[in-house]
């Protein structure tokens, strides 16, 4: 879609994009190429000398059982999170979407954990949940007699980020379900009534159906979230231990580039992560499509 | 709803209420933890009823941080958040909207050029730049500075679309008006498109100013000066070792003081908050 009417000018129009253009050169663009070409290269124990070394980066990684493993993990805490966290919401949206009392009120105390930083639920989880004194942690040993201590446990600590980072998202995609299910026509759940469907029958052929686009949309979303936007939630509670059980690849770009100083492995793994967002931006620009056909 | 159910609508009811109070638990029991001494809190189990520390751990906060790991006053982060918080949002909304209106108002060579620039950034993300990024900010001599909190955060692919697509929907005939009328295109982006784009604004402002308020990366990389730490940072910073060493109850009170700007933002401004979510995402 095209503007008719457009003023012309032949210097104004380059003014107004100079500032974003700028700062996409200087912070995007060129820092983006740099971890591109450190990728390539092979830096000294001093960092004195630079050795040009192809994909030799690449080749080590993948040969790497810990940057394996940190996929694994990301796998596994993205699945999570997205599964976890889209269920609960759809469950809330279809409950708000049904109540006509108080479905403003409702709203209201659900959206606001989005206002949270990760860091900070991350603080809040690892104070419930902290091993020694942690309410949560006290109250599963006295009734369930569940020992929990995830500064030792791996798979505790992983479910621990999961709860966090649930519990952060959860708002998000309960607005964008809420939204979806508002658009969907009343008329054909009526009709759908009047022939007889009852409320799980009418969930399962109308509403989940017509549900889908928003679905596939938030489950990119959600990735995309786990991927990217945990960093500060496992910084403040794992740091990606016990061992490397919940070290997430955004984690250990940080951990071997920042700490551990290895500039050709950590760009390495920043252009493989590069690629990864590039594949979950197509997807969600695909999902966009199928929508405005629809 | 299209029948009348009145069992399911009281498990719908349950259900709201069980999600509710879920997600308000971590909040209350921070609070809690925030209006006790240290002492209280560590006893195992800890109170589950506010106390009457609440004023004396806020002032300690405030005023003075805890004296473990980071000392910085947590009032100084709270300043140090608010700027960067609204400097990323008001930044991104004057370089979006003026450079989507030059994408939308006019035609010159290179201008898909720069509109794929922009879309671009969508995908880099900080942490996919760390180390590169840094260094261009070091050899700015912008670390430990306002600038640098802000500045490499302040390009907008989602800002710059939203304008767009809301300037796409603004009838010619207000700039065919507006030319017969002898306006030049920066008289009608004052006078016609700023007014017009107010919810817009609005909009975005709210999903911008907790993006900002929130990053947690990048301030980590840029602030090395604990009069430059931003609350999110200054909380994790107050984190040093095992369970008991830590000053719960000041970081419990500094993390209630990290949530309240944002999710005042949210709830007074719940209208836009929603709308801006749900088109910035378009």
């Amino acid at each position: 879609m095209e503007k008719r009417v457009v003023f012309r000018s032949a210097w104004l129009p380059y003014a107004l994009v100079a500032p974003q253009i700028a700062i996409t050169l200087v912070f995007f663009f060129w820092p983006a190429a740099q971890a591109l070409w450190y990728s390539f290269q092979l830096q000294d124990a001093f960092g004195l000398k630079t050795q040009f070394v192809g994909l030799q980066n690449f080749v080590t990684l993948f040969k790497d059982e810990n940057y394996l493993a940190s996929f694994r993990v990301t796998a596994v805490f993205s699945v999570l999170v997205a599964v976890i966290g889209l269920a609960a919401a759809l469950v809330l949206a279809l409950m708000a979407d049904r109540v006509v009392r108080g479905a403003m009120g409702y709203k209201t105390l659900l959206i606001w954990p989005y206002a949270v930083a990760p860091a900070v639920a991350g603080v809040l989880y690892a104070f419930l949940f902290a091993p020694s004194i942690g309410i949560v942690t006290y109250a599963l040993r006295r009734w369930f007699g569940i020992e929990w201590n995830w500064l030792l446990d791996g798979e505790q600590a992983m479910l621990l980020v999961v709860m966090a980072a649930v519990w952060n998202h959860v708002s998000y995609n309960f607005v964008f379900f809420l939204a979806g299910l508002q658009a969907i026509p009343r008329s054909l759940i009526e009709a759908a009534a009047i022939d007889g469907a009852g409320p799980a029958r009418r969930f399962w052929t109308v509403v989940f159906p017509l549900l889908s686009p928003t679905t596939f949309f938030l489950l990119v979303i959600n990735v995309v979230y786990a991927f990217f936007g945990t960093f500060g939630l496992i910084d403040a509670t794992t740091q990606g231990g016990p061992g490397q059980d919940t070290q997430i690849l955004v984690y250990k770009v940080y951990h071997d580039g920042v700490k551990a100083a290895d500039l050709g492995g950590s760009s390495a793994q920043s252009v493989i992560l590069m690629l990864i967002v590039i594949a979950l931006t197509v997807a969600q620009f695909r999902f966009i499509e199928r929508r405005v056909q629809y | 709803m299209v029948e009348k159910r009145p069992l399911l609508t009281a498990l719908s009811h349950a259900v709201l209420i069980l999600g509710v109070l879920v997600i308000a638990f971590p909040v209350y029991v921070t609070f809690v933890a925030s209006t006790h001494s240290l002492e209280r809190i560590l006893e195992v189990p800890m109170p589950l009823l506010p106390g009457d520390q609440l004023i004396e751990n806020y002032r300690q906060a405030v005023s003075a941080g805890s004296t473990k790991g980071s000392q910085a006053p947590v009032g100084t982060m709270l300043v140090n958040s608010t700027v960067m918080a609204l400097g990323i949002a008001l930044g991104k909304i004057a370089i979006s909207i003026i450079s989507a209106f030059a994408i939308v108002y006019f035609r010159f060579p290179l201008r898909m050029a720069f509109f794929w620039m922009i879309f671009i950034t969508l995908m880099l993300p900080v942490e996919v730049r760390i180390i590169p990024t840094f260094k261009v900010a070091a050899d700015l001599g912008i670390l430990n500075t306002y600038l640098g909190l802000t500045l490499p955060l302040i390009a907008s692919a989602t800002a710059t679309f939203l304008f767009r697509q809301f300037f796409l929907t603004v009838p010619d005939e207000l700039a065919e008006a507006a030319r017969i009328d002898g306006a030049g295109p920066m008289r009608f982006f004052w006078d016609v498109v700023l007014p017009l784009s107010k919810t817009s604004i609005a909009a975005l402002f709210v999903i911008q100013f907790i993006y900002g308020w929130n990053q947690y990366l990048w301030p980590l990389l840029v602030t090395t000066d604990e009069s430059m730490y931003t609350t999110v940072i200054g909380i994790k910073r107050m984190i040093v070792g095992s369970d008991a060493t830590n000053e719960w109850n000041l970081i419990m009170a500094t993390a209630i003081l990290a949530m309240l700007p944002p999710a005042l933002v949210v709830l007074v401004m719940q209208r836009w908050f929603v709308k801006g979510l749900v088109e910035t995402e378009k």
